[in-house]
């Protein structure tokens, strides 16, 4: 019993620090985020093969037109626990580009799985130049670098229900927000307004129904679902390896739980005989 | 030393051994038969829950080490290239990260444990202020260990900080560029941070070492507070209390892997995603959860008092409130040390275990309006309370009457509950 109740005392300690630790992101003036429900999601989460292939199609026929993936390698593709395309389709993708090398004849090569995503723009001066003085943020960890604004208590329990997903509910209801500015609100030259923001940004509105071609052709080709399958892939390029983690996690959590109990036995076996 | 212990080497070889270097012997005192009082509550385990998380931390941190890059350039994306292609890196890097945030969740328990319990008495002083001393030193080294990812909230908490110190006259400037290694936060102060990152833990670890020895001198307290008067007030650390400690630091391990692996970035801040840039500031620069509280009181104080400006006050406010806790045994002369025989200090210590989480909450807030005036309320209580209502207590406080040992207070309890359980059985 005494157990037990020191146990709970403990919890509650530590959901006290959990509540007054800092709030994630800070507020944005736009209207609240509409939460999606994302594969990944929870600790039984992973990622969905299919809907990182069309999200990872996205990318690469709208954003990577701007916006660059440093940390992405061609081979990370093909892993498991992520897009999972073949081998054969990623080659063939890799050597489609071409990689500036010293040593190469001409100082130029078609990509290999090995090398990293290739940047759209030589320079940050050259990507400011051709996007209106604007530096389109690299993807890489992007999904992680950004956060929803969640009012108290709300915020608390995602330390109960591992919420992480912020980032892609962000670029979820950024995506899903471009419309024309409410009565009175300014938008200076060069930007469009962003509901979910509450102010001007200088991407003009990426996406529209119909503009990619999904191969499934069950799925509907809307804002909505282009904005969401590209969400989810930059979340899986920030953390490539949920799942194993994850996986990993779920094993580790099962072993702990049944060592306490068994530690917990022997404790009260060497105890038994005491006053205390 | 040797006459106490119950160590007879069984062969020569350890016989040999213990005439030169008793090794054997020293473990069996200290590690096996150290008699520690048998009425320890589970407040007394996160010793040990401290001691597995500066190994955890030291082990993790030692294999980031082999992959991390020290330099401006690099040091964002060798971490990045430690989460993504160092075999099990994001794990590895995950329980260094989220280890801070434990190792600083128990050393609060523990602390408050001590403040509750009364144990930084007489004749526990020195064991109280190498507490303090390791304390500090975790806080430096949680600090400079944020800066070294290298993202937006490392580079603007680093400026921050190393600039609290160009606020102490005549010097301040001169040492705030001895700490950054130049004038603004550059590569040089990265280099000397992962330098000291790595080299505070040892001295940590040596500290430790000096609170274990410092502690076995005189043996643990205990929740009654009165002294162990005899053996039978005693049991033996093995297998008493190493088993139970064993427990307690797997079920402390069950949180720690719960963030580990479904929520590693939760404790931190989505901004320390994005790369250092000297010239975009961030919204809200905020430190980590567990220096919250100190940051509140940093910035509580935004009037000047006589020649000191408020910079200098805050930064004096903040040093002060973990220098006070050095003294804290010669403010505090209560005779009784547990909490639990002193009612009119309970209402006041459970006043300030509120305070100070109150002062944590806002410490994430932004400085204006209510904020602020609470910061100074809280402020004023966390000093108030060492200061004045401690020794004020003492004076005026009538304690509950002591038992006479641990042993009689076990067996009061015992009776208790064989009275309680007689008047439950007769009421049905």
């Amino acid at each position: 019993m005494i157990i037990v109740r020191k146990i709970i005392a403990l919890a509650a300690l530590f959901f006290a620090l959990a509540v007054s630790a800092p709030s994630l992101a800070a507020k944005v003036g736009g209207k609240p985020a509409e939460l999606q429900k994302w594969s990944f999601a929870g600790i039984f989460g992973t990622y969905d093969t299919n809907q990182l292939q069309r999200g990872f199609q996205v990318f690469k026929e709208v954003c990577a037109t701007c916006h660059g993936a440093r940390l992405l390698a061609f081979r990370n593709l093909v892993e498991p626990g992520g897009p999972e395309f073949s081998e054969e389709q990623i080659k063939l993708l890799a050597s489609e580009f071409m990689i500036e090398d010293i040593e190469a004849e001409g100082g130029e090569r078609p990509a290999t799985l090995a090398d990293n995503w290739p940047s759209p723009f030589a320079s940050e001066i050259e990507a400011r130049e051709a996007n209106n003085g604007a530096l389109p943020p690299d993807f890489s960890v992007l999904a992680k670098a950004r956060g929803i604004y969640q009012p108290f208590p709300d915020w608390a329990f995602n330390y109960f229900t591992a919420y992480q997903e912020g980032g892609a509910d962000y670029i979820y209801n950024l995506l899903t927000s471009y419309e024309d500015p409410p009565h009175g609100v300014e938008v200076s030259d060069g930007q469009e307004y962003n509901a979910f923001l509450g102010t001007g940004i200088a991407m003009m509105n990426p996406l529209m129904d119909d503009l990619v071609e999904y191969d499934d052709e069950r799925l509907p080709r809307t804002v909505e679902q282009y904005a969401k399958d590209v969400a989810a892939f930059m979340y899986w390029l920030a953390d490539p390896h949920l799942v194993s983690r994850k996986t990993i996690g779920l094993n580790v959590l099962i072993f702990l739980s049944i060592l306490a109990i068994l530690m917990y036995l022997v404790k009260r076996k060497i105890w038994a005989n005491v006053k205390h | 030393m040797a006459s106490k212990s119950s160590y007879n080497p069984k062969n020569k070889v350890e016989k040999w051994l213990d005439e030169r270097l008793p090794l054997i012997r020293f473990s069996k005192e200290h590690l096996m038969d150290f008699p520690s009082p048998k009425n320890l509550n589970y407040w007394w385990t996160f010793g040990a829950v401290l001691a597995v998380m500066l190994m955890v931390q030291i082990i993790t941190g030692i294999i980031l080490a082999m992959h991390y890059v020290p330099n401006i350039e690099m040091a964002f994306d060798s971490v990045e290239h430690i989460r993504r292609n160092v075999n099990y890196g994001r794990i590895i890097q995950g329980t260094h990260a989220v280890g801070a945030s434990m190792f600083f969740f128990a050393v609060y328990v523990h602390i408050f444990r001590g403040l509750y319990y009364g144990s930084y008495k007489s004749p526990r002083e020195v064991i109280w202020i190498l507490g303090v001393i390791i304390f500090l030193l975790m806080m430096a080294t949680a600090f400079m260990g944020y800066v070294l990812p290298w993202g937006q909230m490392s580079f603007w908490g680093a400026t921050v900080i190393t600039n609290l110190f160009s606020a102490i006259p005549l010097v301040g400037t001169p040492i705030l560029e001895f700490l950054r290694g130049g004038f603004a936060v550059d590569n040089p102060t990265l280099n000397r941070f992962f330098s000291l990152h790595y080299l505070l833990p040892f001295i940590i670890a040596a500290v430790v070492g000096l609170h274990i020895w410092a502690l076995h001198v005189p043996g643990n307290g205990n929740p009654t507070g009165v002294e162990v008067k005899s053996k039978a007030d005693t049991l033996p650390f093995h297998p008493y209390f190493t088993m139970k400690d064993l427990f307690v630091v797997v079920v402390f391990f069950i949180p720690f892997a719960w963030f580990v692996f479904f929520a590693p970035d939760i404790l931190g801040h989505p901004d320390n995603y994005i790369e250092a840039n000297p010239f975009i500031t961030p919204p809200k620069i905020v430190p980590e959860w567990y220096l919250l509280p100190f940051y509140a009181m940093l910035r509580a104080i935004d009037f000047n008092i006589l020649f000191i400006n408020a910079k200098l006050g805050g930064v004096i406010v903040m040093f002060g409130s973990i220098l006070i806790l050095m003294v804290l045994p010669w403010l505090d002369r209560s005779k009784v040390r547990s909490g639990s025989f002193r009612p009119m200090f309970k209402p006041f210590y459970w006043l300030f275990v509120l305070n100070f989480l109150m002062l944590m909450y806002l410490g994430a807030q932004s400085a204006e309006g209510i904020y602020v005036i609470l910061s100074k309320v809280g402020t004023a209580y966390y000093f108030g309370y060492f200061l004045i209502i401690l020794p004020l207590l003492a004076r005026i406080e009538t304690p509950k009457p002591l038992p006479n040992s641990i042993s009689e207070a076990i067996l009061a309890k015992e009776e208790n509950t064989i009275a309680i359980n007689a008047e439950q059985g007769e009421n049905k």
